[in-house]
C-alpha cells in the first residue's frame, strides 16, 4: 500500500511560459489528458528568467522535482533561449550537489504550444521516476 | 502585502464543479492570511457575477481579487475590466486556472484535483497579497498586416483591411489566386460561380494601392513579435516575363512536351508544365511548374517571354500583424474505401464537379454517359474512429446542389446515400428541389455502410436502408460520387513557423470559439475561413471579415499596449558587473553612476520583459515587475503548504 500511495505522491513544480508552454498544458487538460494532480505550474515570461535560488526554494520546500518546460526555438524572445536555460540547470546543479541532492531531480525539456501529449508523457515519466527513488 | 483580498471560485457551470468539490475549495482558502471573503459562483463570466464582483469590491473596499476558474488564457482581460470597474487597479487581480489545470487535467481523480485546487487557490492569493499597481506600456505598431492565403478569404480580408488604411501582404503559395473558390461551379445561393467571385474579389485587390500580391510565395521564417513581425518570403518565379502576348503563350502550352496530372481539375485530366488552370484566370500570366519543366527549351523557341533562368529569391517585410486563411483540403479517400481507385466509376465530389465542368452536352466518364449517380455521404466527417469526428458542413449542401444541377443540365437520376441531411437554413430549398426531381434518398447506418461492387462498365450499391424496414437495397448506377469533408491543408508549414495551436480536428484552434474565435495564443496572429474549421464560402467570407477588423484594431492605431513587466534593478544592491547587460537580447541594460556608485539601469522602451537577466546576477540585484522573488517564492510556498 505504501508503495502505490509513494508513487503518486511525487511533487513536481513546473516553470512554464506564458505564450508558448502555457497552451500546451492547458490544451492537455482540454483534451482530457490526465497526468498526475501533483503536478503544480508556475507561470514565467521566458524559461530563461528561471531563478536557480527559486528551485533550490522549492527543494527546501519540499517538493521532489522541478520541471523547466523551455521554450526550444519557439521563444518569441531569444533563439539562444535554451541555451541559457540550459546554463541555469548546470548552475542549479552545482548547487544541488554540493546539498548532496540528486540532479535528476531538476529536468527541462522544450515544450511547444501544441506540445500537450509531450507534456503529459514528460510529467507521467518524471513523477513515475521521482517516486520510485 | 493586500489585507482584502477577495476570492472567487467558479463552478463553470459542470465543467469545474463536476470534478472539484468548489465549497471544499471555499471553506480552505475563506481563513487564508488576507482573505476577506470568499465565494463560489456558477459561472464568473456572466454579467451578474461581475457585477456581484464589482460591487464587492466597491462595498467592501476590497484591496485585491482572484478569480480561480478558467484559463487566463480566456478571461483575464474579462476579470481585469471587472477590478477597474469596482475601482481596483488591474494588476491587483489575479487568475487561478482550475479548469485546465484542475477539473479537465484530472477528471480522473476528483479527490486530488479538489486538493490541487486548494492549493492553487492559495498560490493565486499568496501572488495576489504581493501584487503591486502596475500602468499598461505602450509600444509602436507596424500598420502593416500579411495575409497568407489568397482564397477567397485572404482575398476579402487583404481588401477590407486596406480600406481600414492598413497596408496589405498578400501571400499565395501558388501562381494563381483564388483557391479552392475557383475550382467550383455554378453556386448556391447567387448562381454566380466560382470564377466570377474570384473575379470581383481580385478586381478589388488588385485595384487597391495599399495591397501588394505575392504569388508562388511562401513565408520561409518568421522573427520579432506583435506589433514587429518580420517575415522571410521565399519567391518562386513564374518563369515568365511581364509583357505579354497571347498567342504565343498558347503556343508555348501546345508545344510543351510534358505532361503531368492536373491537380486543379483533380487528376481528371492532364496539364502540360506551363500552364494555366482555367482561361480567365488570375493573374492572367502562365506559369512554368519547375518541379516538372525538363528545361527542353521548346517554349522558349516560340515565345520570347520565357526566361528559364529566373531564380528563387527572399524577401523580407515587416509586419505588426499576421492573418493566416489557408484555406482546407478535400478529404481523400484511401484506395479501397468505398472502391476508391479500385473500382473505376467511383470518384470523390469534388472530382465530379470538375468532370461537368470540362464536360459539353454530354455528361460522360471514361467512355461512358452518366445517367444515374449514386452519391456516398459523410466520407471523411463524421467518423467513427479517428480525428474526423466532426461534419464538415458543406458536404450535404454541395452534393445536392450538384445532383439538381446536373439533372436540370443531362437529367441525370440521383440517389442519396446519407446519414442524415443537413442542408440548414435556406439551402433546405435545395433539398426540396431535389426531392421534387425525384432523387432518391436512403439512410444508412455508419456501422453497416454501404458496400461497391462493380458490375459491367458501372456498379452496385449494395445499402440497408434505415428507414424503411431495414430492408437490403441493390441499386445499380453509371457512377458512385463519394461526399468527402474537408481536412486541414496537407504540409501546412505556416502554422509551424507561427506555432499556432491546432485543435483536436487538427485544423487551427482560436482562443475561444465564442469569445474570441478568430484569434489565436500568438498575440497578432489571426485566422479565417477553412484554415480553422470547415465553411462554407459565406461562413469563410464572415470570418475573414472579423479577422481583418480584428487584425486592423491591433495595428491600425499605431501603438499596442502590452504588459508592464519589466526588469527592475535594486541600485543599492548592484555591483556593476556587466552581466545582465551583456545577456540582454534587447539591449536595454546600461551602465549609470548614482552616487558615485557604477549601477545597471535599465530602459524602458527597450526592455520586453522576457527575465533573461534575472538568473545572471550573482547579487541577485534584478527583479522582474509581476515576477518578483517574493510573488515568486510564496507561490512556491502555497503551492506545497
Ligand atoms: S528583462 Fe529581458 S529585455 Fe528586460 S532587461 Fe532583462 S534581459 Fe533585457
Ligand atoms: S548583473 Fe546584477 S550586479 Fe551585475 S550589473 Fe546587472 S544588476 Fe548589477
Amino acid at each position: 500500500m505504501s508503495e502505490t500511495a509513494k508513487k503518486t505522491s511525487a511533487k513536481v513544480l513546473v516553470f512554464s511560459t506564458e505564450k508558448i508552454s502555457d497552451p500546451a498544458i492547458d490544451l492537455a487538460g482540454l483534451l482530457k489528458l490526465h497526468y498526475p494532480p501533483t503536478v503544480y505550474v508556475i507561470t514565467v515570461p521566458c524559461s530563461s528568467s528561471v531563478k536557480p535560488k527559486w528551485i533550490m526554494h522549492a527543494f527546501e520546500k519540499g517538493y521532489d522535482g522541478v520541471f523547466i518546460a523551455a521554450d526550444g526555438s519557439d521563444c518569441p524572445f531569444s533563439e539562444t533561449c535554451t541555451e541559457k536555460t540550459s546554463d541555469i540547470i548546470a548552475q542549479t546543479h552545482i548547487l544541488m550537489k554540493e546539498k548532496g541532492m540528486n540532479p535528476a531531480k531538476l529536468k527541462m525539456a522544450a515544450i511547444c504550444s501544441v506540445c500537450a501529449e509531450p507534456f503529459v508523457k514528460h510529467m507521467n515519466n518524471f513523477v513515475e521516476e521521482l517516486s520510485r527513488n | 502585502m493586500k489585507q482584502k483580498i477577495g476570492v472567487y471560485i467558479c463552478h463553470c457551470g459542470a465543467n469545474i464543479a463536476d470534478h472539484i468539490d468548489v465549497e471544499k475549495v471555499k471553506a480552505s482558502v475563506e481563513t487564508y492570511p488576507g482573505v476577506f471573503l470568499a465565494r463560489t459562483t456558477m459561472f464568473a463570466c456572466s454579467d451578474s457575477a461581475q457585477k456581484e464582483i464589482e460591487e464587492d469590491i466597491r462595498s467592501n473596499q476590497l484591496d485585491a481579487i482572484v478569480v480561480a476558474s478558467c484559463s487566463p488564457k480566456l478571461h483575464l482581460q474579462t476579470f481585469r475590466n471587472v477590478a477597474m470597474r469596482g475601482g481596483l487597479n488591474q494588476y491587483n487581480y489575479v487568475q487561478v486556472n482550475i479548469r485546465e489545470q484542475g477539473s479537465w487535467a484530472h477528471s480522473d481523480k476528483p479527490a486530488d484535483a479538489t486538493t490541487k485546487a486548494i492549493q492553487l487557490v492559495k498560490a493565486g492569493i499568496a501572488r495576489v497579497a504581493e501584487s503591486k499597481e502596475l500602468e499598461m506600456l505602450r509600444i509602436n505598431a507596424a500598420n502593416k498586416v500579411a495575409v497568407i492565403g489568397a482564397g477567397v478569404a485572404g482575398l476579402r480580408a487583404a481588401v477590407e483591411l486596406a480600406d481600414m488604411g492598413t497596408e496589405v501582404f498578400l501571400i499565395e503559395k501558388e501562381h494563381f489566386i483564388g483557391g479552392r473558390v475557383s475550382q467550383w461551379g455554378k453556386l448556391f445561393t447567387s448562381d454566380q460561380t466560382g470564377e466570377m467571385i474570384v473575379k470581383n474579389l481580385y478586381k478589388d485587390v488588385i485595384k487597391h494601392p495599399k495591397v501588394k500580391l505575392y504569388t508562388g510565395t511562401q513565408v520561409a521564417a518568421k522573427s520579432g513579435s506583435v506589433g514587429n513581425y518580420n517575415l522571410e518570403l521565399k519567391i518562386t518565379p513564374r518563369f515568365i516575363t511581364e509583357a505579354c502576348i497571347p498567342n504565343a503563350f498558347d503556343k508555348a502550352i501546345e508545344v510543351c512536351p510534358v505532361e503531368v496530372d492536373d491537380e486543379f481539375n483533380f487528376g481528371m485530366n492532364k496539364r502540360k508544365a506551363i500552364y494555366k488552370n482555367y482561361a480567365s484566370e488570375f493573374p492572367h500570366l502562365p506559369a512554368i511548374d519547375i518541379e516538372n519543366c525538363t528545361k527542353c527549351g521548346k517554349c522558349v523557341e516560340v515565345c520570347s517571354n520565357i526566361d528559364l533562368d529566373q531564380e528563387v529569391r527572399t524577401e523580407t517585410i515587416n509586419v505588426g500583424s499576421i492573418l493566416i486563411s489557408t484555406g482546407f483540403d478535400p478529404y481523400e479517400p484511401a484506395e479501397g474505401e468505398y472502391g476508391y481507385k479500385t473500382i473505376d466509376n467511383v470518384i470523390t465530389l469534388q472530382q465530379f464537379l470538375r468532370l461537368i465542368e470540362l464536360s459539353g452536352s454530354k455528361l460522360t466518364y471514361k467512355g461512358k454517359e452518366i445517367k444515374t449517380v449514386g452519391y456516398i455521404y459523410c466520407v471523411g466527417s463524421m467518423q467513427i474512429k479517428g480525428d474526423k469526428k466532426y461534419c464538415s458542413r458543406y458536404c450535404c449542401t454541395s452534393a445536392i446542389h450538384t445532383a439538381n444541377e446536373v439533372y436540370d443540365k443531362y437529367k441525370v437520376k440521383s440517389y442519396h446515400l446519407n446519414r442524415g441531411i443537413r442542408t440548414y437554413g435556406k439551402q433546405e430549398l435545395l433539398y426540396t428541389q431535389s426531392s421534387l426531381n425525384g432523387d432518391v434518398y436512403v439512410e444508412f447506418d455508419p456501422k453497416k455502410e454501404p458496400v461497391i461492387i462493380k458490375n459491367g462498365k458501372g456498379a452496385v450499391i449494395n445499402v440497408i436502408d434505415l428507414l424503411t424496414a431495414k430492408e437490403e437495397l441493390e441499386i445499380p448506377v453509371d457512377l458512385v460520387v463519394l461526399v468527402t469533408g474537408m481536412v486541414p491543408r496537407k504540409g501546412n508549414t505556416i502554422g509551424d513557423i507561427l506555432k499556432v495551436p491546432i485543435g483536436r480536428d487538427k485544423f487551427f484552434n482560436e482562443i475561444h470559439p465564442k469569445l474570441r474565435p478568430v484569434e489565436t495564443v500568438i498575440d497578432g496572429v489571426q485566422i479565417a475561413g477553412a484554415s480553422q474549421s470547415p465553411k462554407n464560402i459565406s461562413e469563410s467570407l464572415k470570418s475573414s471579415l472579423a479577422a481583418a477588423s480584428k487584425a486592423a484594431s491591433l495595428v491600425s492605431k499605431g501603438e499596442i499596449e502590452l504588459e508592464p513587466t519589466l526588469a527592475k534593478i535594486h541600485k543599492n544592491i548592484c555591483e556593476w558587473c556587466g552581466k545582465c547587460a551583456a545577456i540582454c537580447p534587447f539591449g536595454a541594460i546600461t551602465k549609470t553612476t548614482i552616487e558615485g556608485r557604477e549601477v545597471a539601469q535599465v530602459n524602458v522602451a527597450n526592455c520586453k520583459g522576457c527575465g533573461m537577466c534575472l538568473p545572471v546576477c550573482p547579487v541577485d540585484a534584478i527583479d522582474l515587475i509581476g515576477y518578483t522573488n517574493r510573488e515568486i517564492e510564496s507561490m512556491i510556498d502555497a503551492l506545497i503548504d
